[in-house]
């Protein structure tokens, strides 16, 4: 049942032009960054030679395609995850799937699921450009792979808050604008750690994207995954909780 | 297993402090279509909502074929079909792809999913639109999509919220008769603003007001129990009284000139009228059976109770 309307919510996606077209901008502008790192790396190439221990292509070339990456989508997704449950609530098609013999958990997790998968699509798609580099050099596998699923648990999250912002309001636009909010904050929150002595540690473990680097560096810590599972977790069962309690309204 | 498939028991809605229905009890049983009438803002959506689980009762209980809406949903549901008052249709979806998701939904095995189809689409009179993306359907074709959507299991209750609005005519005639056809194997629960369409459709109606139930009837006695009124036409000049003395004639009231409203006791006919105007040369040259209409019934109880209220 979670899969039917997983399918149902990513073949939805594909129906309006709004997948496509982000899917082409990303693309492009990723593809442009990753071209321009790869000719500074070319002109550094001669001096990291002479370095013992150098930095790789992974390291100088990857890395902060990914930062920028994870930073574009922080932009984009909320306006992919807008959509999920205020479009339904504004067309009244809720409806449909709470007559249905579903839980509200199987309706949320099917959503949920058919975000994600679009997610894969676009991480995917991101990643052949550093399996590109296979072709002529040998990148860090381990790295990679450390890379691709920081990216997968990243875009969880915020597809995750999302779709909680999504259910909150009829509206997509405020859904949308709530959702950056949101994630915007969870990424500047640890600025202020600098100046702060005494709760440095909190502030930067509520960062989403500290977690991430230390993932794109290919530093695989439990901390990190489990910090994303329950940004994940917590934010799901909101959204159940959401949609039972307008029951009661 | 009793055959009784629906069970609303002392059902009260609140919106905040807003009582939108309160106490509200009855039953259907299996073959039944029930006609639910009121005016607007009356509570027929909110019941609707509350029986398909749309909405949580703030009391009482409710039953779908024996499983309890709150404890059991997904069982009860099963049970379950339901047209809301907008039907809930995806604009970007074509009519086959819509139907097909729905089926789904409701655990139709994959196999059974086209037959099931094919099936509705032919009931709901969809059979050319299959392709069609629904947001460029009319009003009326997408109000069939949502039919087709709410019959597609097959369940044995229906819940259909106003189901002809928007419709044509003749469309109308088609859900009609899908409406009666559907109420011989399955439970169908209707509401309405179209008086007419309870009568031609509905077993039982029940009137609704301001969140209870204020009329109670089957459709049969209703047309049958009043007391029969009929308007007669006279050429000569007559005093009511004269019609009063006559056999079975409960009271007369005089409309205009050679015109009386006369009231028979009920199953009385008027033979005694007849004759009376034959022998007395009154020139009776109209005899008009008056039935009260559900519409006087319904007018004329939510209008009392307006002025009780006042």
């Amino acid at each position: 049942m979670i899969w039917v309307i997983a399918r149902r919510e990513f073949g939805a996606m594909f129906l309006s032009p709004l997948a496509w077209v982000i899917l082409a901008v990303i693309q492009t502008i990723l593809g442009y960054m990753f071209l321009t790192n790869l000719d500074n790396f070319f002109v550094l190439q001669p001096q990291l030679i002479q370095l013992e221990n150098s930095p790789g292509v992974t390291d100088l070339v990857i890395t902060p395609l990914m930062q920028v990456a994870a930073i574009i989508l922080l932009m984009v997704m909320p306006l992919l995850t807008m959509r999920s449950i205020a479009e339904e609530k504004r067309n009244r098609s809720l409806s449909l799937l709470m007559s249905s013999p579903l839980s509200m958990t199987e309706i949320v997790l099917g959503k949920f699921l058919g975000m994600m998968l679009f997610v894969i699509v676009l991480v995917s798609m991101l990643m052949l450009m550093p399996l590109s580099l296979y072709l002529g050099t040998s990148p860090d596998s381990g790295k990679l792979l450390s890379i691709y699923i920081g990216m997968l648990l990243l875009l969880g999250s915020f597809t995750a808050i999302g779709l909680y912002l999504s259910s909150l309001t009829e509206n997509q636009t405020i859904a949308a604008i709530s959702t950056f909010g949101v994630l915007l904050m969870l990424w500047i929150i640890d600025w202020v750690s600098a100046s702060l002595s005494n709760g440095h540690t909190v502030l930067s473990y509520l960062s989403i994207l500290q977690h991430h680097q230390s993932m794109l560096e290919g530093v695989f810590d439990t901390s990190d995954i489990a910090y994303y599972l329950l940004l994940i977790f917590g934010f799901l069962v909101l959204t159940i909780r959401q949609l039972d309690r307008e029951r009661l309204l | 297993m009793s055959d009784v498939l629906v069970q609303v028991e002392n059902l009260s809605r609140y919106y905040q402090s807003h009582c939108a229905i309160s106490h509200l009890s009855f039953s259907l049983k299996a073959g039944e279509v029930l006609g639910f009438l009121g005016p607007n803002g009356a509570g027929k959506s909110t019941t609707m909502q509350v029986i398909s689980g749309n909405l949580a009762p703030s009391e009482g209980e409710v039953s779908i074929a024996g499983h309890d809406i709150l404890e059991a949903p997904r069982a009860a549901k099963q049970q379950l079909g339901y047209l809301p008052e907008h039907p809930p249709v995806y604009r970007d979806a074509s009519v086959d792809e819509y139907l097909k998701y729905c089926a789904r939904l409701h655990r139709i095995p994959r196999n059974q999913v086209a037959a099931a189809v094919d099936r509705v689409k032919q009931q709901c009179g969809l059979e050319d639109a299959g392709t069609r993306l629904i947001g460029n359907l009319s009003k009326g074709y997408q109000q069939r999509v949502g039919i087709a959507q709410a019959i597609i299991h097959n369940p044995p209750v229906i819940i259909l919220d106003e189901p002809t609005v928007g419709l044509d005519p003749i469309q109308n005639r088609e859900i009609r008769s899908l409406i009666r056809s559907l109420g011989d194997q399955h439970s169908v629960i209707l509401s309405t603003h179209i008086l007419s369409e309870v009568q031609a459709t509905c077993d039982r109606v029940q009137i609704i007001r301001a969140g209870e139930i204020i009329y109670h009837s089957s459709t049969k006695a209703l047309n049958q129990g009043h007391e029969s009124s009929f308007k007669v036409a006279l050429r000569k000049p007559v005093n009511p009284e004269e019609l009063l003395s006559l056999d079975g004639i409960d009271h007369a009231e005089a409309l205009d000139a050679g015109r009386f409203r006369v009231f028979f006791a009920p199953d009385a006919n008027p033979d005694a009228l007849v004759e009376a105007a034959v022998q007395q040369e009154w020139g009776l040259y109209e005899l008009i059976p008056e039935q009260q209409s559900l519409e006087d019934l319904f007018i004329e109880l939510t209008h009392s109770e307006e002025s009780a209220a006042k």
